[in-house]
């Protein structure tokens, strides 16, 4: 071994100079480290414990804090350990619990050490030895150690036996069965009167019944006394949690523990522990009203408080009380929705999942108002936190509290407007959903679409898209609800589009079919009615255009709002002219040709099956429009027929589909699904798919269409992306082109806000009374003598709709630990005489394993007198004797046996049991058949 | 149970940490730099409270306190009492001010291994066992004694500050 010379280790640098070194960032930190590092590898190897313990030293300090692993150190680690100094130890001890977890190799040489220490005479040597135990433990360790700690829990040094006591936590978690061993005197420690060693017995008690509340039952009268007799408000703050994860197994003792709970709350000034009572009556003694009406004006006394933690912690409450009370939050709603523009992020997200809580169909309308209005003022962050709260709350078992659906998808449109909106996705989900499951919304479902489509401006937010995929959906879908088809069309084909994903743009263009097939379906119908009485007024398509798209333009500015609403009420029927409908078809045309050199197949596909059908249409219909009527029908016999086809085809409804419909289809015979898939594969995995721009379509005059006018639109696309403009109406005053020539386009004017535009909002003060009045009116919910409407059906699937049902609570998890506890514990109260057999073998299987598990255990019976506590059962231990034999067995194997014990709870494994074990298995069947006794005897509490 | 205590500098620096369950040295360093990523954006005069279990996973609880250059975090679970644990934070930096008189970062920066001496004292594996500084500065001082004492053995200073201070 090089070992460094004496130089090295008399210039050796310490930790000081090591973070001088750092703070004078001569070389870069980086450099310095790594050079550092250098030396302490070197002087790590040194066989001079000061030089080596010095740079441990160093390495702990890089590692803690500026993280450069230390595992390469373990065993120098041990070597400092060993070293008689003080100093050294402590050192060593510190890089251990730095760095050492249970797949450290040299985990296992650590076990002498640790045990001398243990046992030193000097309590900070043992002190130390107990920090690192409690943080590298593992099984071994535990089981190895546990005498030394036994002892140490009695010791009479109370700066060791606190540590002791905060040691067994870890210990028990991982070697169980100490419990059989040490349980008992920690037991008694929670008879002490110091106040220190209580705390740290309590403070265990509470890690141990946080886990598993149901084992420490027995020990409800020791935690009683306590919480009556003790001033320290650490102890009583641990003494309510373990409380109150006792109460609600145990009525009687949530009976007994109210009135304490209550005096402290009463008396104390200390506001941590004034908190503890109040959780502990909100979360477990909420059925005692007078307790939660006291904890209520407590928490009232948090709200108004200048602290914000203390505002912050009385939120939290209230929401923990929130399901069972509501009162407790209409009664402070005014602090509540104040909190919803405080400067703490914290407070702000609480008061909005309160204002959450008080939400009812009665007042759904009124706070989502408001809160939609805080949204459009607060940060990006708590503004998609208020609209998930709203999507979430008003979506939930199917939007259980909404009865005006056309309020609600308005508010939806509205929703997806707000400038820092990112929920498209979930709004998107909603508006489709509530299209197909509520008949009665559709109607304001297309206008909704409508006005989100027809703007422009939305198209350049990509958090929108989803959004507007589903608003193309809903107006193609549900065309015939649209007042005006014609407006439709321009929006879904409007130039911005091009801005769209391909997916989405796939949508509007299918929309946009849906539509066209639509027109022309009523334009055929109309036209049969009104057969050959040609309307006298019926311009040359060609001069009509022209005039009335002049007119438009000079009188829109002006008229814009007035020709929008008479034009809205005007039926769809009416607007479906000869030009009308040739306009139509050219703007398709127009729009759509540039798409069949989309590279996108979807894009590309449906835009060649539109004009496909356009071709046909106009070739068929329209063409002959020079002609007479009477040759019209013979002619367009052919594409009546393609039109009424399609139209019935897209009118048939679409309804929610089952989650679970696919599984339901029967296979049919002989139907092999997964057989045959591997020949396809074989088949098709030699055939190279063309790319799609190999592609060629056509004819010459569609080529040519195509390269003008994609021409065109990228031109066009250049200067959208250069000019903001937000209005549809200004488009067409510019690109005329892409946009129907008739008065009836007037609808898109002015009179619609710019998108995302506040002002309309009234002040967020004046909501937030407004708020106030409105859930104090409707928290007590007054029968509304008429709502306007019955609320509409909501389409619901048997079954499927229903909420997946929640995942239930894993049972806690009944381990060995519980099992050791409960063991000890009902051992122990065998003690007492009046305690009935029932009452012991009452208790759950765990109980059995208990006692097989210390059958089998022979490390326990090595202590028996310790354990031996009157349980029956270690009578029976006697026909195990060759247990101690097994003690020399390998730990390993140990520790299989006794996984195998927990491992098979119910099962009796034991090849080699005894006829008598079955039948006290038996007796214990029989006695568990008869209900659970309490565990708690009643003269106990 | 407490899960972890960090003292950083308002630049984001680690100037002490303490995890109670092991974790690998990167993870480390994640933690304490999400952790300081939240501090820095929040406001003076906000609540003590950070939202932790986005950061330490389900029922953990984070409360800080900001004193001059420095953040003191304690991340704990539900079996202690937020205001308790900000108690704990305020007996932890009056023992390092009594430790120190008028304790200040640089007493932090080099005073590594007594810092961890003294939050030693205050928590023992994730449990808080003494709260009341007097006693933590008596048995911080008693350790040092000791210490001392086991190196004064040593008649050679072993380092070369230790020659260049005297």
């Amino acid at each position: 071994m090089s070992g460094p010379s004496l130089i090295d280790s008399l210039f050796q640098r310490t930790l000081e100079d090591l973070i001088k070194g750092l703070r004078q960032q001569l070389i870069g930190e980086q450099a310095f480290i790594s050079k550092a590092l250098e030396e302490i590898r070197k002087e790590i190897k040194s066989t001079d414990l000061s030089t080596k313990s010095t740079a441990l030293l160093k390495l702990s300090y890089l590692s803690s804090l500026h993280f450069h692993d230390m595992a390469f150190a373990s065993f120098h680690a041990l070597e400092v350990l060993s070293s008689p100094r003080f100093s050294h130890k402590k050192i060593a001890y510190h890089a251990i619990s730095l760095s050492f977890h249970d797949s450290t190799p040299v985990l296992l040489l650590i076990t002498n050490h640790l045990r001398k220490d243990l046992t030193s005479t000097n309590e900070f040597e043992v002190s130390l030895s107990l920090q690192c135990l409690s943080r590298i433990a593992n099984v071994d360790l535990a089981r190895d150690l546990t005498p030394e700690i036994f002892t140490l829990l009695s010791s009479n040094k109370l700066y060791v036996r606190k540590r002791a006591v905060a040691v067994v936590l870890r210990v028990f978690e991982k070697y169980p069965d100490s419990v059989r061993v040490c349980f008992k005197r920690l037991v008694e420690n929670l008879e002490n009167y110091d106040p220190q060693i209580l705390s740290a017995v309590v403070g265990v008690f509470c890690e141990l019944a946080c886990k598993d509340p149901r084992s420490y039952l027995p020990l409800a009268p020791e935690f009683y006394k306590i919480l009556v007799d003790s001033k320290n408000n650490w102890v009583l703050i641990k003494v309510l949690k373990i409380l109150a994860k006792l109460a609600p197994l145990e009525p009687r003792l949530a009976k007994r523990v109210v009135e304490p709970v209550c005096d402290h709350m009463r008396r104390t000034g200390a506001k941590s522990l004034l908190f503890e009572c109040v959780r502990t009556v909100v979360t477990s003694l909420s059925e005692y009203d007078s307790a939660v009406r006291l904890a209520v004006g407590k928490v009232r006394e948090f709200l108004v408080d200048e602290d914000p933690n203390l505002k912050y912690l009385g939120l939290q409450a209230l929401s923990i009380v929130a399901p069972k009370h509501l009162w407790a939050v209409s009664e402070n709603k005014e602090v509540v929705i104040k909190s919803l523009s405080d400067a703490d992020p914290n407070i702000k997200i609480e008061s909005l999942h309160l204002v959450m809580a008080m939400v009812s169909e009665h007042n759904v309308a009124e706070i989502s108002r408001v809160l939609v209005n805080y949204a459009l003022k607060a940060d990006p962050e708590f503004c998609n936190e208020i609209l998930n709260s709203i999507l979430s709350t008003c979506s939930r078992n199917l939007y259980e509290i909404i009865v005006d659906f056309d309020w609600y998808v308005s508010l939806l449109g509205e929703m997806s407007r707000i400038p820092h909106c990112q929920k498209g996705e979930e709004i998107e989900n909603q508006l489709i959903d509530i299209g197909l499951r509520v008949k009665q919304v559709r109607p304001e479902l297309v206008r909704v679409a409508r006005d989100l489509l027809i703007d422009p401006a939305l198209l350049g937010n990509p958090f929108l898209h989803r959004v507007l995929s589903a608003a193309a959906w809903a107006s193609g879908e549900y065309v015939e609800f649209s007042r005006n088809p014609l407006e439709l069309m321009e929006a879904l084909l409007q130039p911005r589009t091009s801005l769209l994903p391909p997916s989405i743009r796939a949508i509007y263009i299918q929309s946009a079919f849906k539509v066209l097939v639509f027109c022309l379906h009523t334009y055929l119908m109309q036209r049969e009615s009104t057969t050959s009485s040609a309307c006298p007024d019926n311009l040359p398509s060609g001069v009509s255009a022209s005039v009335s798209y002049e007119s438009f333009d000079g009188l829109s500015v002006e008229n814009g709002g007035d020709a929008a609403v008479t034009h809205s009420l005007t039926s769809t029927s009416a607007s479906m002219t000869d030009e009308s409908i040739v306009n139509l078809l050219n703007l398709v045309e127009i729009a759509l040709g540039p798409l069949l050199g989309s590279h996108d197949v979807e894009v590309q596909g449906r835009a060649r099956n539109v004009l496909g059908f356009v071709d046909m249409t106009k070739l068929d219909l329209l063409n002959p429009s020079a002609q007479e009527d009477k040759g019209l029908e013979r002619k367009g016999v052919e594409a009546y027929k393609t039109i009424e086809l399609m139209h019935d085809a897209f009118s048939e409804e679409l309804g929610p589909v089952s989650l679970t419909a696919q599984g339901k289809v029967p296979l049919p015979d002989g139907l092999m699904l997964k057989e045959n898939l591997g020949d396809l594969e074989m088949i098709c995995g030699d055939i190279e798919l063309p790319s799609s721009n190999s592609f060629s379509f056509g004819s010459p005059y569609e080529e040519k269409v195509g390269v003008s006018f994609s021409n065109l639109q990228i031109k066009e696309d250049f200067e959208q992306s250069n000019e903001s403009t937000s209005l549809l109406a200004e488009h067409r005053k510019r690109h005329g082109l892409y946009y129907l020539p008739s008065g009836k386009s007037e609808i898109i004017s002015n009179d619609y806000p710019p998108a995302n535009d506040p002002t309309s909002q009234g002040n967020v003060n004046d909501n937030s009374d407004d708020l106030a009045k409105l859930t104090e009116e409707s928290l007590f919910p007054k029968k509304k003598p008429n709502h306007a409407k019955p609320r509409p059906v909501v389409v619901k699937l048997d079954e499927v709709d229903e909420k997946p049902i929640a995942m239930k609570k894993p049972e806690a998890k009944d381990d060995s630990l519980s099992g050791a506890v409960r063991d000890i514990l009902l051992g122990s109260e065998d003690v007492i005489p009046t305690s009935s057999r029932s009452n012991l073998s009452g208790k759950p299987s765990s109980k059995r394993r208990g006692k097989e598990k210390q059958d089998t255990d022979p490390h326990v019976e090595s202590k028996e007198n310790l354990v031996d506590d009157g349980n029956p059962s270690s009578r029976r231990r006697k026909h195990h004797s060759h247990g101690k034999e097994r003690r020399h067995k390998s730990p390993r194997k140990k520790n299989a046996e006794e996984r195998e014990d927990n491992g098979q709870k119910e099962k009796e494994k034991s090849s080699h049991r005894h006829g008598r074990h079955k039948s006290r298995r038996r007796a214990d069947e029989l006695l568990n058949v008869s209900p659970q006794t309490p565990v708690i005897p009643d003269f106990l509490l | 149970m407490i899960k972890a205590v960090m003292v950083m500098n308002t630049q984001g620096k680690p100037r002490l940490a303490k995890f109670y369950e092991y974790l690998p040295v990167e993870k480390q360093q994640e933690l304490i730099r999400s952790v300081f990523a939240v501090l820095c954006s929040r406001a003076e005069n906000v609540s003590n409270f950070i939202e932790a279990e986005s950061i330490f996973g389900p029922d953990s609880r984070l409360v800080y306190k900001h004193f001059a250059t420095l953040y003191f975090v304690f991340v704990f679970d539900s079996s202690e009492n937020e205001l308790a644990v900000l108690d704990l934070i305020q007996v932890f930096v009056e023992t390092l001010d009594k430790c120190f008189k008028n304790v200040c970062e640089l007493d932090i920066v080099f005073n590594y291994s007594k810092m961890h001496t003294i939050l030693d004292e205050i928590i023992f594996g994730g449990q808080v066992l003494e709260t009341s500084s007097t006693e933590v500065m008596k048995a911080v001082e008693e350790i040092s004694k000791l210490e001392a004492a086991s190196n004064a053995i040593t008649l050679i200073p072993k380092s070369a500050s230790g020659w260049r201070s005297r």
